[in-house]
């Protein structure tokens, strides 16, 4: 369902028009959001380059895979890759987890489900997305982690494994409802002319739905990695924080949100250790920036609807 | 031929079982909250003060949660309901719409620690505010107004063109019609978007750590109505909210029985967020039929 297209459009504001207070007023409150984003994008960037122009720290230290920030023991290693490998796994681990279940769960709303079912679905959607973070992490905490030490024989059970099946779950109904809408927007006559051709549904899904709507498939995916990426909480209840690189399921990790989570009440803004969190902060920003351009493209590329 | 056909019915019911095994999650999580607080569970916890070890009660978190909710609410309405209008009877495709789209994009992508980080600086450490119910609804404001505002421009956007065209024809202005026309038919879809925006603030906590605070609250004297930050009716006290305090129950651990002091926590906030889903639906279709006339 789209909106209905509005024929009429004041053409041209006029002098008059544009005096208007009215309009003044509520471009004003509009224009706030930019100044908003603005002001977040200016204070990231300028703090997170405090540890490169303030703790004199050089570039390529960041790629370092040690994290040796504290002063007491030693000299100081910055280097902000397990982090990053860290958020790297967790984001693609848990997408590449929920997107089975979450595209087949929003194929079955859009192509298979009877009504019944999807009166049951859909408002079950919109609770599983509402489920705070914190829920998340404390279900993760007192319900997988166990489990996977006892059942599983996890050194620690706060793991890689843990973190991305927690956020997995977080981001399934993200994927699945943005996947649906997709689906949905697949005309009717596509299928239609397909089945009258003699196929089964499932070979109009495989060969005329799903390729019809990928693209917006792939947004759904991409903007469930978004959330994945950006998840501090959950993250950091779960995966244990031990910041070294890791490609074990079964060894716990850190992430970059978990760090800033970690790390921030305990230092000030003096120290190139907290100079460091707000580089994090930095990368995440950076990273956000990417998603968002992907999403871009993507939709961009989208057949008109 | 028969191949294609085993392979549709495969299909299908896969696809059955993905969604009963989605749907089993779910029931399951909430039957896990409600049996596992029923041997701990009184009313007496909604009411009572936290304590350090036993169960205690939430009381002041309850109090901060709904006070955060309606400090964010009250900054964010106002200004995202203008901004909507903007958005959807004024603006026109041009440079500084695309940037306030951009900008909506970007927002709802920022990791919400960060914007909390920016919080921090900006209000707990610029300002010298310390931790405050104020500092945290401000930056909560950072991501529920670009969010607010789509809602409203949405809502606003599916009024038919006939409503503003009659109310132009009969000689009204574009503010006339605006306020008489379209508004009144836009209000159920902006009220819809209001309580969505509202359940998130229950729910949200990484943005709150470091503005809002995470300092248990011992005991608050509602009769202490004041701007000191003693009295938990100033927009100045440090305002711990439900949400905060099951991570921190958690994190901490000091208390023997946090876990079950954790799992009770969830499941109030769970049935929280879900009162606030179910009754935007439930308010927007009976606004909707109060508008309507029907």
């Amino acid at each position: 369902m789209t909106a209905p297209t509005r024929t009429l459009r004041v053409a041209k504001p006029g002098f008059r028009a544009r005096l208007d207070p009215a309009r003044r007023i509520t471009q004003a409150a509009a224009a706030l959001v930019i100044a908003i984003v603005a002001l977040i994008l200016a204070f990231i960037a300028w703090r997170g380059i405090q540890l490169f122009i303030d703790a004199g720290v050089a570039v390529p230290e960041i790629l370092s895979p040690t994290w040796q920030p504290d002063p007491d023991s030693g000299p100081t290693t910055f280097g902000l890759l397990p982090f990053i490998v860290g958020t790297l796994e967790i984001f693609v681990g848990a997408a590449l987890i929920a997107a089975p279940l979450s595209v087949g769960l929003g194929l079955f709303m859009a192509e298979v489900a009877p009504n019944w079912a999807r009166r049951i679905t859909q408002p079950a959607m919109e609770v599983f997305v509402g489920i705070p973070s914190v829920v998340w992490g404390f279900l993760g905490a007192v319900l997988l982690v166990p489990v996977l030490r006892t059942n599983f024989h996890f050194t620690y059970g706060y793991s890689m494994l843990a973190g991305q099946l927690v956020v997995a779950l977080m981001i399934l109904p993200t994927i699945t409802s943005l996947s649906y809408d997709a689906f949905l927007t697949v005309p009717r006559d596509m299928r239609a002319a397909s089945m009258a051709l003699g196929t089964t549904r499932w070979q109009a899904i495989r060969h005329v739905v799903v390729p019809a709507a990928a693209s917006g498939v792939m947004t759904a995916i991409v903007m469930g990695m978004m959330r994945a990426a950006g998840e501090a909480l959950a993250v950091q209840m779960v995966i244990g924080n031990r910041a070294s690189i890791a490609f074990n399921p079964m060894s716990p990790i850190q992430t970059l949100t978990s760090a800033i989570t970690m790390d921030m009440g305990n230092t000030t803004p003096s120290q190139p250790w907290n100079m460091a969190l707000w580089t994090m902060g930095l990368v995440l920003l950076l990273m956000s920036l990417s998603f968002v351009l992907l999403v871009r493209r993507l939709s961009a590329r989208r057949p008109a609807e | 031929m028969r191949r294609v056909l085993l392979a549709d019915r495969l299909a299908t019911a896969t696809l059955w079982a993905l969604a009963l095994f989605v749907v089993a999650i779910l029931v399951s999580i909430i039957a896990y909250f409600v049996v596992s607080s029923i041997p701990t569970f009184s009313l007496a916890f909604l009411f009572s003060d936290p304590v350090d070890s036993g169960i205690g009660g939430i009381l002041p978190l309850l109090w901060n949660s709904a006070y955060m909710l309606v400090l964010t609410m009250l900054l964010t309405i106002p200004i995202a309901v203008l901004g909507g209008i903007y958005m959807a009877e004024y603006a026109g495709e041009n440079r500084f719409t695309n940037a306030i789209r951009f900008s909506q994009e970007l927002i709802s992508s920022v990791p919400s620690i960060v914007v909390g980080l920016f919080g921090m600086t900006l209000f707990v450490a610029g300002l010298g505010w310390g931790f405050t119910a104020l500092g945290g609804a401000l930056t909560l404001l950072v991501f529920n107004l670009p969010l607010l505002l789509r809602l409203s421009e949405q809502a606003i956007r599916a009024v038919p063109a006939d409503e503003r065209a009659a109310s132009l024809a009969l000689g009204s202005t574009q503010w006339q019609t605006i306020r008489h026309a379209v508004l009144p038919i836009a209000i159920p879809g902006i009220v819809t978007g209001i309580v969505l925006t509202a359940g998130r603030v229950f729910g949200e906590a990484a943005a709150l750590l470091f503005t809002a605070g995470v300092a248990t609250p011992a005991h608050y004297d509602f009769t202490f109505v004041s701007l000191d930050p003693r009295s938990p009716w100033s927009p100045f006290h440090q305002a711990t909210t439900l949400s905060v305090f099951i991570w921190n129950t958690n994190s901490e651990a000091n208390n023997p029985q946090h876990t079950e002091v954790a799992a009770m926590s969830s499941m109030v906030l769970l049935f929280l967020v879900l009162a606030f889903n179910l009754s935007s639906r439930w308010l927007g279709g009976a606004l909707q039929r109060r508008v309507s006339g029907l």
